[in-house]
């Protein structure tokens, strides 16, 4: 049997905080390992990071499966390690459904960067969560804060129109589309349109795609005039990420994003606190569920048969459940 | 269906062997086993495989080749070992010839799956040999106090 930790790999707090700070991609590495395998014993490792970070500036990257979020975020982190900076990407792919296995395939659109040391990135399967993320995703952001990254980027699996749990961990949230993704009614629907600090509209080759552009621009004006205590306006960036185009002009936006967020203390303020608020609620989620799990174990099969016979109900086969719980 | 929990793979070719088929093939047969498949395509280098194994922390890695690029594929393993992770087991599928299947294992690769490998084969050796690193026990000094 292996060793839990190779050679290299420290297993206590503090030195494995050391190694973090030190940016020791191995340690980094198993420790999402270990967090994406639930580890309860974690939490005081991660409470100690936790308390220590939350300085790193995160980007999230968000849009449909197939826009071009990787090949974008690839470009991206090459305008920025051309400024000298290091970046970690933490890429979520979905899980299968019906196995829990997963095809991981962003890491594929990011060879450029490979054997780069100011470049780290890590894919994860999302196991089931329906947010966008994966479950591990905000402790894994944690263990990469404590490494002293210049950005994280954190990019979604492929979305839809309502998985939005980007907007709960990153700063700024750049959301993807390509052209010929529908009329001005879909551009104005709640959900992942309302997200987007910037908008970008890649495969900007196609004909379509000017007609894109002012159709994302007249929803912004329109969500500005009902909000007006808004004060940033979303640009839209056109890109065609397999050549690079646009990518050092989103860059500039990113950056924009950032600096209009430090000109503005107190939406930044409400921004943390909500994600704060978030993260607690996301972590009560997971602690509820665990003990309902240890306290209930599975639900008898005779009960579920009397909920298909409706003799019972889901309602009070839920209560009853609950009421199980110490 | 799903005898692979836990278990983290790479799959991968490298240099200019671009015959994808198979690696996109096995990719999906691990997916439906359960296991975390980590793609990385063509035109890798031992180089980038290693360091995508250190970052990915993967469990086990599998080399399509078709292009007869046997020194490389043995330079995954020598790289793996300098790093202090010859613990991950690399294995090969592909049109190898039954005549290097010796010099291969005595090489450091861990099994071969030459064509009409069986998807049963594959998944029961990734099972049964990859790194145990997921199911290994939770180090003294981590446990909450």
């Amino acid at each position: 049997m292996a060793l839990p930790m190779s050679a290299d790999a420290p297993t206590d707090i503090c030195a494995i905080v050391r190694a973090l700070n030190a940016g020791d991609m191995r340690t980094c590495a198993r420790l999402i390992t270990r967090i994406e395998r639930s580890e309860p014993n974690l939490v005081p490792l991660l409470q100690a990071l936790y308390r220590a970070g939350g300085h790193i500036r995160i980007v999230g990257v968000t849009g449909s499966p197939g826009v071009g979020k990787s090949t974008l975020v690839s470009k991206l982190v090459a305008v920025w390690r051309k400024r000298g900076l290091r970046v970690a990407v933490l890429a979520v792919d979905p899980s299968s459904p019906y196995s829990g296995g997963a095809v991981l395939g962003d890491r594929l659109r990011m060879k450029e960067h490979s054997c780069d040391e100011g470049v780290f990135i890590r894919s994860m399967a999302s196991r089931g969560q329906l947010g966008g993320l994966a479950k591990a995703a905000g402790d894994a952001l944690t263990v990469l804060d404590a490494m002293h990254w210049d950005v994280i980027v954190i990019e979604t699996v492929g979305v839809g129109q309502s998985e939005t749990d980007i907007m709960r961990h990153a700063s700024v949230v750049v959301l993807l589309q390509t052209p010929m993704g529908g009329d001005d009614v879909q551009a104005a629907k709640a959900g992942i349109t309302e997200i987007g600090d910037i908008f970008v509209v890649n495969k900007s080759e196609h004909p379509e795609a000017d007609h894109t552009v002012r159709q994302l621009e007249e929803m912004i004006t329109l969500a500005l005039c009902l909000h007006p205590e808004k004060t940033w306006r979303p640009p839209v960036v056109k890109t065609r990420a397999t050549h690079g185009e646009g990518v050092a002009d989103l860059a500039g936006h990113i950056d924009g994003c950032f600096a209009h967020l430090a000109a503005q203390p107190e939406t930044a303020r409400l921004q943390l606190r909500d994600r704060a608020r978030h993260r607690v609620g996301e972590l009560l989620h997971y602690m509820l569920e665990q003990r309902l799990r240890s306290g209930v174990g599975l639900l008898p099969e005779n009960l579920i048969d009397s909920v298909v016979a409706r003799a019972s109900d889901p309602y009070a086969l839920a209560a009853g459940l609950l009421a199980r719980m110490d | 269906m799903n005898a692979g929990t836990g278990i983290k793979v790479i799959v991968t070719m490298i240099g200019l062997d671009g015959h994808t088929t198979g690696a996109e093939t096995v990719s999906m047969i691990l997916r439906d086993a359960g296991i975390e498949v980590v793609y990385l395509g063509c035109n890798q280098t031992p180089e980038m495989i290693v360091d995508a194994a250190v970052q990915e922390d993967v469990d086990i890695i599998g080399i399509s080749s078709h292009a007869a690029n046997y020194d490389q594929v043995i330079q995954v393993v020598n790289l793996l070992r300098a790093k202090n992770i010859g613990d991950i087991p690399v294995i090969c599928g592909g049109n190898i010839p039954r005549s290097r299947f010796g010099s291969l294992k005595g090489s450091g690769i861990a099994e071969i799956f030459p064509p009409g490998s069986s998807s049963e084969a594959i998944v029961g050796y990734i099972v049964n040999n990859a790194r145990k690193a997921y199911a290994a026990p939770i180090p003294e000094a981590l446990r909450a106090s």
